[in-house]
């Protein structure tokens, strides 16, 4: 494979790394050459970015060798990754606001006891003509957009050296404007020798930028292609794999109602970024509407908009309960959501940030759901306890006692309390995010049990999932979310695994299909 | 006294009476550029005051008459150094490396520094005899104006600008090294990163343990400076337990008012000077107890005002207050 232009920079073998017990990388050899851009592709969780932290030196693998430029590496932190000429960029950008450009980028460098700014500015402004970059050394950082903190870090590691760069999902934050420069400049950076590895989703950025693709499927090595040599439909193949039969219990369902009609729904972000734009779809009752796409596509704030805890820039949520009016829930407060007789039921992504506090018991918990029930300035003990028994028994909440911090409990039984909780209050609408992340095989089965239980008593359940394997047998029909619009709406008994991972990436039906 | 005489004297008195906050302040500036919040200045003020005053003391009263003025200062800014020194090394220990509670930190070592300083000095006081005081001789060092006579007879600003004991000059001095430091040498934009985004430093190859620890010693012992200061000269190089009370809190205020930046500290801690001593200065038909609780109701005005603030730049420190778990990366 090694011709005289593409040398090998970085050779990974048989690197595996584990978290407690979940493995991220499994036995993964991998290659990145000089003078070419390698694009990692996997869906989440796939343990893309835990190999390339490997390789900055955030983590340390557990077993397995690097070698660097053909001689094996020790990388145990950063700084023996710059050493090495490795640098990374993450997702989430390492830059000191209140300092300017230029002292950002001379941050932790040796050099004399005085600071000579304007020389680090004049080599910034050499290292940015030369690859195309439009940046001011004395602007502060935090009067940068984030396509100039972007081109910052970029510098950064030119500026210390680096000629092997690896960038985490750098297009998830751009504009397509500002991801056509980025590519103009990874192409530069190429052509001038360097080793350039992309972390993506998106197929369509892999065809435009890419010379090899290596795909990672639940922290294996998959196999890898030249970029000229295959086409979208291969690689998505390859980034689901085979479907797998998980033989989970699905009823008909029942007399499907319209439960939530959802039209147009815009939601923008704090940063003026649209997180959702003009979704439309109607959950019914007594049916699973599973919910897919990458991470970041608008899961969480279409539940959040929902569930009133963010601001709506435009469209409708018509919501009818059994046997009454239907009315808008755009523009009530969470709680008038739930006095409008509205029973929502939420399971945060981040099931202990949002959803229960750390250092309370069940019962505590349970009352967080219920504390304005009882008379007077007193909460009312009784209630909450006889849940909090209810659910440890039915869901097996392994936990010395009712009144034990879930924050000591292990991360499956914390997310039991969690959605026994919202179970328990009985919804005509019951939202999930991602209510099996972390959790073991026997427990995720109780968990899709109770999801199917409310939907024979016909709630809307809607179950915003990642693993598509799981979408396909337990929901009725998928919605996939791209970048925040509707890909597609499909059948989830009759669709192939491959058509929802093309839609996920942006290649399925188009938008605002409607099944 | 006319009322130039008035106002001259007003300024002069107002830079002697501040200078104990300036050190308070420049110190607590350096401790927080770090990210450490470290509100036991007052404990190290008072720490520095008793064992500065011991180490001139002592240090006379085992030289005799051949004891030379320059080395009792040195040896007192010594003594009142390490003392405050040692107490921000505990306090560094606990929320550095501990990563404990900093506020409780600073508060404990407030309460704990106030009665060491205390303790030492009372407990040196009663054995020799209920009385310490360093001779005339040497008082003289600690007091008088370090620049000849001639530049002080300028009218008007002679006084201001040139009658001063050397501990403004030392003040100054600092301040600007601060300045320096702070703004144009790596280590000083080392130091500004690890304060603001330890994470983004730690990335970086900075040293974040290191770098915490020699901002919070070195700021302790120049804060304990300023008690120093204070007992061998406004106090008249007596041990005072009274003086000294409420100058740490002060300065914790004056950080915030100076912007963190130790330039400021120096007319900041000249107006408080001046607000501290308005009551023997200016006379209105008011009570005293009025005046005296003047810096206060100031301080509280300035942090309404300041915590208004628009400029990134004159925010506190971004991680200021947060322990820093490598592993939250």
């Amino acid at each position: 494979m090694t011709s005289v232009e593409n040398t090998c920079a970085v050779r990974m073998e048989e690197v595996t790394k584990t978290f407690g017990s979940v493995t991220a990388n499994d036995r993964v050899t991998l290659e990145i050459r000089k003078g070419e851009i390698l694009s990692l592709l996997g869906e989440n969780g796939s343990g893309k970015t835990t190999l390339m932290n490997m390789l900055a030196g955030i983590y340390f693998p557990d077993s397995g060798r690097i070698y660097v430029n053909g001689k094996e590496a020790t990388i145990a932190s950063p700084r023996d990754a710059f050493a090495h000429g490795i640098g990374m960029i993450h997702q989430h950008f390492k830059l000191v606001n209140v300092l300017s450009a230029a002292e950002n980028v001379v941050l932790g460098l040796e050099g004399g006891v005085f600071l000579d700014i304007r020389e680090v500015s004049r080599r910034i402004r050499e290292i940015a003509g030369q690859y195309g970059f439009a940046v001011d050394p004395a602007k502060k950082v935090y009067d940068m957009s984030v396509s100039e903190k972007q081109t910052l870090e970029i510098i950064k590691l030119l500026y210390r050296g680096a000629d092997i760069l690896i960038l985490d999902e750098p297009t998830a934050v751009l504009t397509p404007q500002e991801t056509e420069k980025l590519f103009d400049v990874l192409r530069r950076m190429k052509k001038d020798g360097k080793a350039i590895v992309i972390i993506t989703h998106k197929l369509h950025e892999v065809m435009e930028l890419a010379d090899r693709v290596a795909v990672l499927r639940r922290g294996e090595f998959v196999g890898e292609m030249k970029v000229s040599e295959t086409d979208t439909a291969a690689m998505t193949n390859m980034m689901v794999g085979r479907q797998i039969s998980l033989n989970i219990e699905r009823s008909e369902p029942r007399d499907p109602k319209p439960r939530l009609a959802i039209t147009g729904l815009t939601v923008v972000d704090g940063e003026g970024v649209t997180k959702l734009d003009h979704v439309s779809f109607t959950a019914m009752g007594g049916e699973i509407l599973g919910i897919a796409g990458v991470a970041g596509s608008g899961q969480k704030e279409l539940l959040e908009a929902v569930a009133g805890l963010c601001p709506i820039k435009e469209g409708k949520i018509l919501y009818t309960p059994e046997g009454k009016e239907p009315s808008d829930l755009v523009g009530k407060t969470p709680m008038q959501i739930k006095d409008a007789g509205v029973a929502m039921a939420f399971v945060p992504e981040d099931r202990l940030g949002m959803g229960l506090v750390g250092g309370m018991g069940m019962v505590g918990n349970m009352m967080l759901r219920s504390w304005r029930e009882g008379g007077g300035i007193f909460v009312r003990h009784r209630n909450p306890g006889a849940l909090a028994k209810t659910v440890m028994d039915e869901l097996e909440v392994v936990t010395p006692d009712v009144n034990y911090p879930v924050r000591r409990l292990s991360g499956g039984n914390v997310q039991k309390v969690l959605v026994g909780r919202e179970i328990a209050t009985a919804p005509s609408v019951l939202m999930s995010a991602y209510a099996v992340r972390g959790l073991d095989i026997n427990t995720s089965y109780t968990i899709y049990n109770l999801m199917n239980q409310q939907k024979e008593k016909g709630v809307a359940v809607i179950f915003v999932g990642e693993d598509l394997d799981v979408l396909l047998e337990l929901c009725d029909r998928i919605l996939v979310l791209y970048d925040g619009r509707v890909s597609g709406i499909v059948n989830a008994r009759e669709v192939a695994k491959e058509e929802v991972g093309l839609m996920m990436t942006r290649l399925g039906k188009g938008e605002n299909a409607d099944a | 006294m006319t009322a130039l005489d008035a106002i001259v004297a007003l300024i002069f008195n107002a830079i002697l009476n501040g200078t104990p906050l300036m050190f308070g302040t420049m110190g607590e500036i350096l401790t927080e550029k770090s990210g450490n919040l470290n509100l036991g200045v007052e404990g190290m003020m008072y720490m520095g005051g008793a064992f500065g005053i011991a180490g001139a003391y002592y240090y006379e009263k085992a030289a005799g008459g051949a004891a030379s003025g320059p080395l009792a200062i040195l040896i007192a800014l010594l003594c009142a150094f390490l003392a405050g020194a040692f107490g921000a090394l505990c306090y560094g220990f606990v929320t550095i490396t501990l990563r404990a509670n900093q506020n409780v930190t600073g508060l404990a070592l407030a309460i704990l520094g106030t009665g060491v300083g205390q303790f030492v000095g009372e407990y040196m006081r009663l054995r020799e005899g209920g009385y310490v005081a360093v001779s005339n001789a040497l008082k003289d060092n600690f007091q008088n104006p370090v620049f000849p006579e001639f530049l002080q007879s300028i009218p008007v600003v002679g006084k201001i600008v040139f009658g001063h004991n050397l501990f403004v000059y030392l003040g100054i001095l600092t301040a600007v090294v601060m300045t320096v430091y702070f703004n144009k040498t790596r280590r000083g934009l080392n130091l500004r990163a690890v304060g603001e985004s330890p994470a983004t430093a730690d990335a970086a190859g900075i040293n974040i343990t290191r770098t915490k620890y020699l901002a919070t010693v070195i700021g302790g012992g120049i804060s304990a400076i300023g008690g120093m200061v204070y007992i061998m000269t406004i106090a008249g190089c007596v041990w005072n337990h009274e003086g000294l009370a409420g100058e740490g809190w002060l300065a914790v205020a004056l950080v915030i008012f100076c912007l963190w930046r130790p330039l400021n500290a120096l007319w900041g801690s000249a107006l408080f000077g001046a607000l501290m001593i308005l009551y023997m200065r200016v006379h209105l038909p008011i009570p005293d107890e009025i005046y005296k609780i003047l810096p206060y109701v100031v301080t509280m005005i300035v942090l309404v005002i300041t915590s208004m603030r628009r400029k990134k730049e004159d925010h506190p420190p971004e991680s200021l207050g947060v322990a820093y778990f490598r592993e939250e990366r």
